[in-house]
């Protein structure tokens, strides 16, 4: 329950704050964006201990530092890009309402200010995400971001990460 | 059968200490004129708990006290009685009684029973109302009507104070017997007085109703005078034994409305006694009550987030020890022999440092179980019950924390059960039941959980009248609600169907605490109830934290661990022992009887080495008295396991039960052994979960 409160909270934070600072990660030619303070750390890619009848963009499960944390491969789900594990692979864990989840993605380019000017709202089609885990594109010179809502992505019911709180 | 109850003591006296204290904070924080009712509830919890502790282990003096002031309590928190200045005062008396009898049974210090006799009858007429007949100042010793000594004690440094214990004429031997007694309160020194009288002057953490406690079993406590000496300082030794007592007792320290006192026994030190006498009392204990300081320093409290931070961090040393060996595996021998050595010693203190951590969690259950028959059997003898005990799954370990915050919630369900749930003999005979009802406390790993049940086969809950009762409390309920959410009626504060309340259960307190605290833990209650055929409360708390003798087994490439308290044998069965059932899947035949065999690899789509089960070993589980047969590549082997929460992050997955770190770093699943056998039932080509 607190849950959900959480992420209300953080999303409206998120809304009304003027300059947000967003991550900047690549998903095969598309670049993304969340709100680099859902971002624990980033590491490279570990052997994880596969998850049985998990889908396959659940990649399992790993260690870090005595907590088993979750992985999940952004590549398989939306399908982008070339899902490769080698040393530059990397992950970024999130830490979402205390639930820590790893998140592979192709590579990660910078941390970047954006004003509320510079996100536009995100068209109904066109892109990967369902719209409503979108919070709109944002436009930094030539470069495209698109911004995405990683609380609510993360808890939603098509990630299965999170079981659905009995009523 | 005997049961050695003491190792129990100490946890009751270390929780009644804090309950105590507890209490006190708050009635002296309470506003009389405008008492707060979660603070009223709060007292009264306090006493309940500890009047349920105190009955557990026959401690009948507390029980007694705590019920008398329980009723008091009652009255006032449900608006009967307003609380007046008297009513605190009372209570604080009390509470200063049952520290008392507390450290009688605990140090075996002397008990004052007039002071307790007289405590008993205050809170009785209070209770009646009848305040303005019970003298207060009664001819009752002073320990009732001392008010707390607020006074100012002359405190040293040490949190000392120093007492001028004037006696009565009495025979020297006694006089010697009662130095030797109060010598183990601190030090004493001995003088005498013109007319033959002794005096002591003492210098002691305690407080001066137990040295009258003391002093009383000689002598009478009014002939006594203690005051409070000065320090040693000349001037000041003068002034003391002039102190006017004008009350035979030793009431004579009420300085904040007799100035004229003050002066006398006011001294340098006097500033330190601004402290609350509470305080005052417990840190002198502390330093100087010699009989109990090498109890008290025989177990610490720590908070469990210090352990917790200590065992994360031992996990990471053992991770990072693993890291080194491996790396220095590589070395030649021959030229680093003496890092190996090093590294060598380094994997023995990390084990042995890993195995001291985590035993500091991990208690048995039995810690809890065993302290249940002696309460059952007194209970069913002072009900005129027959009761036949039962407890399971006492060596199932669980974190002391949650054992020690389980004790509570488990006194008050089985109270309840045998109070509320076993009916009487002759009632149980008409229902053709046997005469004595069955009790059965039983604990067990349940998938990511701990599962605790408290099951007896009585009259089942009465499901009318918990929704009448509730109707009465003005509860929002309807004739139409299921069965499961009328249960969790009786867990509302100040709930109970109990017709009579006796000071066994029905005050409707208990369930309110059980359901507080399980929340607390983080653990849930559910009540299944059968009308006529029993009921059983589980309590089912979430594996924080419990360690796990696994056994760790290798399909294809992944290594699961098998609880090994399932695991009954391994084997590699002949090929002609495994034989194919109707196309459903396939038995094997070991010791004359046939298991289902459950492919590991086809439950969890592994790639195996072996598909053929007379290639790869056999596992026999048993769990609920059924057996399967888990087919596996290899055993890798046994070791004991940290569970870790695999839902905390994730969710539940269909035959885990959680997950653990391996020596290398990775996380390796633990399965659930119940889940895979039950699924057995229904095995077949299909994947058996989802």
């Amino acid at each position: 329950m607190s849950y959900t409160t959480q992420t209300q909270t953080s999303m409206e934070a998120a809304g009304e704050s003027a300059g947000n600072e967003f991550l900047a990660f690549t998903l095969g030619r598309e670049e993304y964006g969340i709100d680099i303070l859902r971002v624990q750390e980033i590491r490279g890619y570990e052997p994880v201990t596969r998850i049985a009848n998990a889908p396959d963009f659940i990649k399992g499960v790993v260690n870090l530092r005595g907590t088993i944390v979750p992985v999940v491969d952004m590549r398989i789900k939306f399908d982008l890009g070339t899902p490769t594990y080698d040393q530059f692979t990397v992950v970024i864990i999130l830490n979402i309402g205390g639930r820590v989840v790893g998140m592979v993605v192709d590579s990660v380019s910078d941390v970047t200010t954006l004003t509320p000017e510079q996100i536009k709202p995100a068209p109904e089609i066109g892109t990967t995400f369902d719209t409503d885990y979108l919070i709109g594109l944002g436009t930094l010179d030539e470069r495209m971001l698109i911004l995405v809502d990683i609380d609510k992505l993360m808890s939603s019911a098509e990630m299965g990460l999170i079981e659905k709180l009995a009523a | 059968m005997t049961i050695d109850m003491s190792q129990f003591y100490q946890v009751f006296f270390d929780e009644a200490d804090e309950l105590l204290a507890e209490m006190e904070k708050l009635l002296l924080a309470l506003d009389v004129s405008a008492p707060d009712s979660e603070d009223l509830n709060a007292i009264f919890r306090a006493a309940h708990s500890i009047k349920g502790g105190a009955a557990t282990f026959a401690f009948t003096d507390i029980t007694e006290v705590t019920h008398m002031l329980e009723s008091l309590l009652d009255r006032i928190r449900k608006g009967e009685m307003a609380l007046t200045p008297e009513h605190v005062d009372a209570f604080l008396v009390a509470k200063d009684v049952l520290t008392m009898q507390m450290d009688g049974h605990h140090h075996g210090s002397s008990v004052d029973q007039a002071a307790v006799d007289n405590v008993c009858q205050r809170l009785k007429a209070l209770s009646q109302g009848a305040m303005a007949d019970a003298p207060v100042a009664a001819p009752a010793p002073a320990v009732a009507t001392a008010p707390e000594p607020v006074a100012t004690p002359v405190v040293d440094v040490d949190g000392n104070c120093r007492f001028r214990i004037e006696l009565p004429e009495v025979p020297q031997k006694d006089v010697d017997a009662l130095a030797t007694e109060l010598g183990l309160l601190g030090t004493i020194e001995q003088e005498a007085l013109d007319d033959k009288r002794a005096v002591f002057i003492l210098t002691t953490g305690e407080s001066q109703d137990n040295i009258v406690a003391i002093c009383s079993f000689v002598l009478d406590p009014d002939d006594l005078k203690i005051t409070y000496h000065a320090a040693p300082t000349a001037a000041s030794a003068d002034a003391v034994p002039g102190t006017p007592a004008e009350d035979p007792g030793y009431g004579i320290f009420e300085p904040e409305n007799s100035p004229a006192t003050a002066p006398q026994v006011s001294t340098p030190a006097a500033d330190a006694a601004a402290v609350p006498a509470g305080e005052v009392k417990n840190y002198g204990r502390r330093a100087t009550d010699k009989e109990g300081a090498s109890q008290e320093s025989s177990s610490i409290r720590v908070s469990v987030e210090k352990v917790d931070q200590l065992i994360n961090l031992v996990g990471e040393l053992v991770i990072t020890q693993a890291m080194i060996e491996q790396r220095i595996a590589a070395l030649d021998p021959l030229h680093h022999e003496r890092l190996l050595n090093s590294a060598g010693q380094l994997a023995r203190n990390t084990r042995d440092l890993q195995e001291a951590v985590m035993s500091i969690r991990m208690m048995p259950m039995d810690y809890v179980f065993s302290r249940f028959p002696r309460m059952v059997r007194d209970l069913a003898a002072k009900l005129g019950k027959k009761v036949e005990f039962v407890t399971r799954g006492a060596a199932t370990e669980l974190d002391k924390g949650l054992i020690e915050r389980i004790v509570d919630p488990l006194t008050h369900l089985v109270r309840n059960s045998v109070d509320h749930g076993i009916e009487m003999p002759d009632k149980r005979k008409v229902s053709g039941k046997t005469e004595a009802g069955k009790l059965v406390l039983s604990a067990a790993h349940q998938g990511g959980n701990i599962v605790i049940e408290v099951s007896d086969d009585g009259g089942g809950l009465n499901r009318d009248r918990i929704l009448a009762k509730a109707k009465s409390q003005g509860l929002p309920v309807s004739d139409t609600m299921p069965d499961a959410d009328v249960w969790q009626l009786i867990f509302a504060p100040g709930f109970s169907t109990a017709e009579v309340v006796t000071d066994v259960s029905g005050r409707g307190v208990g369930m309110d605490v059980v359901k507080r605290n399980i929340t607390a833990m983080g653990g849930t209650v559910d009540i299944r109830s059968i009308p006529g055929t029993g009921t059983t409360i589980a309590i089912s708390l979430p594996l924080t934290l419990a360690i796990l003798d696994g056994m760790s087994v290798k399909v294809g490439e992944e290594i699961y661990i098998l609880p090994l308290g399932y695991v009954i044998e391994s084997l590699q069965p002949a090929a002609v022992d495994v034989k194919e059932v109707a196309g459903q899947g396939k038995v094997v035949k070991v010791r004359e009887e046939y298991l289902p065999l459950i492919p590991l690899y086809q439950i969890f789509a592994i790639d195996p080495r072996f598909e053929d089960p007379s290639q790869g070993i056999i596992v026999i589980l048993e769990s609920d008295g059924k057996k399967a047969a888990l087919l596996v590549d290899s055993l890798v082997g046994q070791q004991q396991v940290v569970v870790k929460n695999l839902e905390s992050n994730f969710r539940k997955v269909a035959g885990i039960s959680g997950a653990t770190i391996l020596g290398d770093g990775g996380v390796s699943l633990i399965l659930d052994v119940s889940a895979l056998l039950r699924s057995s039932r229904q095995l077949n080509a299909d994947p058996v979960f989802f």
